[in-house]
């Protein structure tokens, strides 16, 4: 019995080894390469670690493409969107978890089922919309079409739907108004939620391609995703370039998730997948 | 005369109640009513219509449509969706759950194991997919000379080659996104009792068939709840394709949103490409009520 499950231990070993290396080797081959002189990056077997590293690689990136400014924009908007997703989804699933009005119901499903609808089928006429509105080439527009979602309302709502009622009936009963309840219990208890709503809002925004793609055509507005994109159409061939641009691209996201994903599962289990 | 004051004064709390609550959502809603709900009706509106965006707008009733329906290029990108839809679902639903039950047992570095499955789910698509494009290269990329070493002296050209550009598509995306489903998988396990798989070892019940009888019907919600999310997004699939295949080679990759974003933002034949959304948008609803309703079924049986 006992020696069953040391097998059956090393066997589970065995396979989360390999499926660790299917999804790090791209990450490690491109930590490699992205020291490594364009002319050795193919060569095979593959030399993980260069006799000579070619550090030179992270810092002629930043001249040979406008590498800050890319970071620069992405990370403001990144932020204003996290903040005002944030800040609006929670506010409004405060309404629909906690509070009696006329035509919750209603409302509630219309957000959902746009859930529904594929961003990409009405994006055509919301970019009309925005060019009306004068929003081409702002970054106000990329805000604008991403901090509204559906989904984060859904999202907070759900979870606020596990946290019970006669909390926020004692509250009342002394004396607190519902700005008030909301501001000092409902926030403090949604930490997992928050979390890992940030996780999903930061990552969709950072990495977000098709948006900035429509809406920015001048370099100086770019963000990182299209601004890399740009580089690496443009230089096809310099792939230690090409890689060490792309190391840089994914640190933010690296921290952003290491430093919130003690709450992530978590936090995706008490929004409440059960449906 | 006190009942009556006595219905104001609760008349007023629930108008006060109605208008604290409104101001709750309407932050949110406003943004949502403008810059969702108005395009999606636009949309609507707009599949009946012929605009190239400058000039004024015709109505052309269902000529859009129509012509649609003789269109080789809309054909292929439908047909190309469903295919990538019905390969990429459940390979990613399998790997996930699979993953995700072999990181819900109580193993050592459980948490870095996690953290690497989940890592290319965040990471940069366009980097990724950078990298992506040199390991599958077809002439050096690591993967055909390890091929070549195994023996195959003539392995496929991946994303440059028809015949395997789908499947490269494919395999790329599972990899991807697994990670992301696979979280949702584990937040749907640490809801799984303990007791019921104590139950299941009184029985004398082995690792498979624990898995068979405890997890997977627990596990039943989480799952609809994850096809449903899945089969959404993989409908959806554009910025894949265009880092990966840029629809080719030929159309052998064409999908329906790269067809919308062509025909609109290329041609700007704008009617036209809100015709086809609606064809994808109508495709989603479908997929998503008959799937809403097989777990309505289900759970009732």
């Amino acid at each position: 019995m006992k020696s069953n499950k040391v097998v059956s231990k090393f066997f589970i070993y065995i396979l989360l080894i390999a499926v660790t290396i299917t999804m790090i080797f791209p990450f490690l081959w491109m930590l490699s390469s992205s020291i490594k002189f364009d002319r050795d990056i193919f060569i095979f077997p593959i030399q993980w670690i260069p006799d000579q590293p070619v550090w030179s690689n992270f810092i002629d990136i930043w001249t040979r493409i406008p590498l800050a400014t890319f970071i620069y924009n992405t990370a403001k908007i990144t932020l204003i969107v996290t903040l005002l997703q944030l800040t609006t989804s929670s506010f409004a699933a405060y309404a629909f978890s906690k509070l009696e009005f006329k035509g919750r119901n209603l409302l509630f499903v219309a957000y959902i089922a746009t859930i529904a609808v594929p961003w990409q089928a009405y994006m055509v006429p919301q970019f009309i919309m925005m060019r009306s509105l004068g929003l081409n080439n702002t970054h106000l527009a990329i805000i604008l079409l991403q901090a509204f979602s559906a989904f984060g309302v859904f999202m907070m709502r759900q979870f606020y739907q596990g946290i019970p009622d006669s909390l926020i009936e004692a509250a009342r009963m002394d004396g607190m108004n519902d700005y008030q309840i909301y501001y000092r219990i409902m926030l403090p208890l949604s930490k997992p939620a928050l979390s890992t709503l940030t996780i999903f809002t930061f990552v969709n925004t950072w990495n977000d391609f098709l948006g900035p793609l429509l809406y920015l055509t001048r370099d100086e507005l770019k963000t990182i995703q299209i601004g890399l994109r740009m580089f690496i159409t443009q230089y096809s061939a310099e792939y230690g370039l090409i890689m060490a641009a792309s190391v840089v691209v994914l640190i933010p996201v690296l921290v952003v998730f290491l430093s919130l994903q003690r709450h992530f599962v978590q936090g995706v289990a008490a929004i409440g997948v059960k449906g | 005369m006190e009942t009556q004051m006595k219905r104001d004064s609760l008349k007023k709390r629930k108008l006060k109640e109605r208008l604290t609550a409104y101001s709750f959502i309407a932050p949110n809603f406003i943004g949502f009513a403008i810059f969702t709900l108005g395009p999606i009706f636009f949309a609507i509106m707009l599949a009946f219509h012929q605009w190239d965006g400058s000039n004024d707008m015709t109505f052309i009733g269902l000529d859009n449509f129509r012509e649609m329906f003789g269109d080789d290029r809309v054909k292929d990108a439908l047909w190309n969706t469903i295919v990538y839809v019905l390969a990429t679902v459940p390979l990613t639903l399998a790997c996930a759950l699979f993953l995700a039950t072999l990181l819900n047992s109580k193993i050592k570095g459980r948490n870095i194991f996690r953290t690497i499955a989940f890592f290319p789910y965040v990471a940069s698509l366009v980097a990724v997919a950078a990298v992506w494009n040199m390991i599958f290269h077809p002439v050096n990329g690591p993967i055909n000379e390890i091929l070549r070493m195994i023996g195959i002296l003539d392995p496929p050209r991946w994303a440059a080659d028809s015949e395997w550009a789908m499947f490269t598509l494919v395999l790329f995306s599972v990899w991807k996104q697994m990670g992301y489903y696979m979280v949702i998988f584990l937040a749907g396990l640490q809801g799984v009792s303990e007791e019921l798989y104590e139950a299941a070892n009184l029985d004398g019940a082995g690792r498979w068939g624990k898995f068979w009888h405890v997890t997977l019907p627990q596990l039943r919600p989480v799952t609809f709840f994850v096809l449903m999310i899945l089969t959404i997004n993989s409908f959806k699939v554009y910025d894949f394709v265009y880092m990966i295949t840029q629809a080719g080679p030929g159309t052998s990759t064409l999908v329906l949103v790269y067809e919308i974003y062509n025909t609109a933002f290329l041609n700007w034949n704008l009617g036209y490409s809100s015709a086809i959304s609606m064809l994808l948008l109508g495709l989603v609803l479908i997929v998503t009520l008959v799937q809403f309703l097989g777990e309505k079924k289900f759970t009732n049986q």
